[in-house]
Order: structure tokens, then C-alpha cells, then sequence
């Protein structure tokens, strides 16, 4: 196996992420386009610790840790913007806008 | 895996055991990763957020099915265990508590889509760029796993705890601090008072 077939794999996957980001604007969505950014960082800390050693596939537990509680706060978060605004649509939070 | 191996010995001459092209692992890394693009373009393109749930977690389960392939056992199953078991019942959780349109729904994407094409494109290109020109056709070699796995043995599970709990043990605590921190946030932002 192609060191780069995974890793182009890995950037495509971060690819759609960014632009699963960008363009929804359901609050839930844009969690999931980052939960795809997360996962296509952690394949390339796998690919590369058949290069480095074991260090690689720690980081990546520890990637998946912290996006499980990425996503726990960001629901929250979601969630306490629905009850304030009855809805999720994130291009409605503009009070930044002045 | 042996006999296939064997029998491309037998129809390639050039075919040595000892390289590590491996047909059937390609052929596995080439399936998922049709069906993980694909997937992974329905989550962001799909007018149904539960749908989006739902091809999520055909992307989740194909990035643990790499992991498997890069001969990391113990992070694929926690990708299964996590991903597939936690995040997405979270996520449908979310999809449910905000009463998100069940069906089709037109209100899920901006209007920036052209933007979206732009920087995904500019973004590929970049990448694709760097990683060709850097790594262009340098094999997997597992050379860092070389030693630590004995023949039919757990040895790189073994050397993954021995990591955690040895090089890293107090970055793994404060990681647990930090679910406790995320655990008390999420409790205190979704209370109702």
C-alpha cells in the first residue's frame, strides 16, 4: 500500500469538512462537517505512526476524546441557542454584526 | 491472503512477497474509499438531517476500517465503540431536541456555495500538491511496528497502553479533567433554570 493513498483519502475527507462548514447552516450539520475534518486528522496520525512509532495512534485516542467532547459542549451549546432563538440556523446569530 | 499471494507470485514474475502491495488490502482500501467520498459528500450535500446522521456513520465506520488496514486495532475498535456508539446517537439526540425538519428540508445550506466550491477546490489542490510532491509513490512500510509485534501476538495494543500509561500518563490525566470539565459544561449549558 501507497503511503499517499491514504493521506489523499485523508485530504478529500478534509476537503468536504471545509466545505460542509462553509455552506450549512444547520447548527447539528456544521458539527458534523467538523466531526469529518476531525476524522480525516486522525487517519493521517495513524498513517504516520507506522512511521514513528506508537506515539501517532496515542495522539489519535486523544483526538477522539476530545471530539467526543467537542461535541458534547457543542450540542449544548446548539441546544441553548435553539431555546433562546426557536431555531438552529446559525446565519441568524449576527448581533456581532453591529 | 497466502494462496492469493502465491498465486500472484506464480502469474507476476516480478511478484515478491517480501514488498508489501497487498492485493486484497487495496482492493478493501479501494472500495471503502469509494463508498466513504461518496458518503461523505451526501453529509454535506443531503436536503435531510437525519440522513446526514445516518451517512456519517457510514464515513465513521470507514475510517475505522483504515485503521484496521494500517494495523491499529485498538484505535479502530475505540472509533467503532465512540464514533458509531456515542457520537451519532449524540448527534441524533441534537437532531431531535431541536426539532429539526424529520423530512426533506430546502433551509439546511447558505447561499455561499459558491465560495464553499472555491475554497474546497483551492484547498484539494494545495494538498493534493504538497503530498504528491513530498511522499509521491514511498510505500507503508510499518517499520516503527517492526519488533513491536511478535507473530500472532497483541504486541502493538501492548505498546499503545505501555505508551498511555508510561510517556503520556499525565497528558491521558488531563485529558480526563477535560471530559470532566466538557461533562460539567455540557450538564450547566443544556440545564434548565
Amino acid at each position: 500500500m501507497l503511503l499517499n493513498q491514504f493521506l489523499l483519502l485523508s485530504a478529500i475527507l478534509f476537503t468536504i469538512g471545509v466545505y460542509g462548514v462553509i455552506v450549512r447552516k444547520n447548527g447539528v450539520l456544521v458539527l458534523m462537517s467538523i466531526e469529518l475534518v476531525l476524522n480525516a486528522v486522525n487517519i493521517n496520525l495513524i498513517v504516520f505512526s507506522t512511521y514513528w512509532g506508537v506515539a501517532g495512534q496515542v495522539f489519535a485516542l486523544f483526538t477522539i476524546a476530545i471530539a467526543a467532547a467537542e461535541v458534547g459542549v457543542g450540542l449544548a451549546i446548539v441546544l441553548l441557542i435553539y431555546r433562546n432563538l426557536r431555531s438552529v440556523d446559525i446565519d441568524e446569530l449576527d448581533e456581532l454584526k453591529g | 491472503m497466502n494462496s492469493a499471494a502465491a498465486l500472484l507470485a506464480q502469474v507476476v514474475p516480478s511478484y515478491t512477497p517480501e514488498t508489501t502491495f497487498d492485493v486484497p488490502a487495496n482492493v478493501v482500501f479501494a472500495v471503502q474509499a469509494v463508498f466513504m467520498i461518496f458518503a461523505a459528500i451526501r453529509v454535506v450535500t443531503t436536503k435531510n438531517v437525519v440522513h446526514a446522521a445516518l451517512w456519517l456513520v457510514v464515513v465513521l465506520g470507514g475510517v475505522g476500517l483504515n485503521y484496521v488496514l494500517l494495523q491499529a486495532e485498538f484505535v479502530a475498535v475505540t472509533q467503532f465503540l465512540v464514533y458509531l456508539g456515542a457520537v451519532i446517537v449524540l448527534f441524533l439526540f441534537g437532531v431531535m431536541l431541536t426539532r429539526a425538519p424529520l423530512g426533506v428540508s430546502d433551509d439546511l445550506d447558505n447561499n455561499q456555495k459558491k465560495i464553499g466550491i472555491g475554497v474546497g477546490v483551492a484547498l484539494l489542490a494545495v494538498l493534493s500538491y504538497a503530498l504528491i510532491e513530498s511522499f509521491g509513490r514511498s510505500e507503508l512500510t510499518f517499520e516503527a511496528y517492526e519488533g513491536v509485534a511478535g507473530a500472532n501476538t497483541n504486541g502493538r495494543t501492548q505498546a499503545v497502553s505501555d505508551a498511555i500509561f508510561g510517556q503520556y500518563l499525565i497528558p491521558f490525566e488531563m485529558l480526563s479533567l477535560l471530559l470532566l470539565a466538557a461533562l460539567i459544561g455540557a450538564i450547566v449549558l443544556a440545564r434548565r433554570d
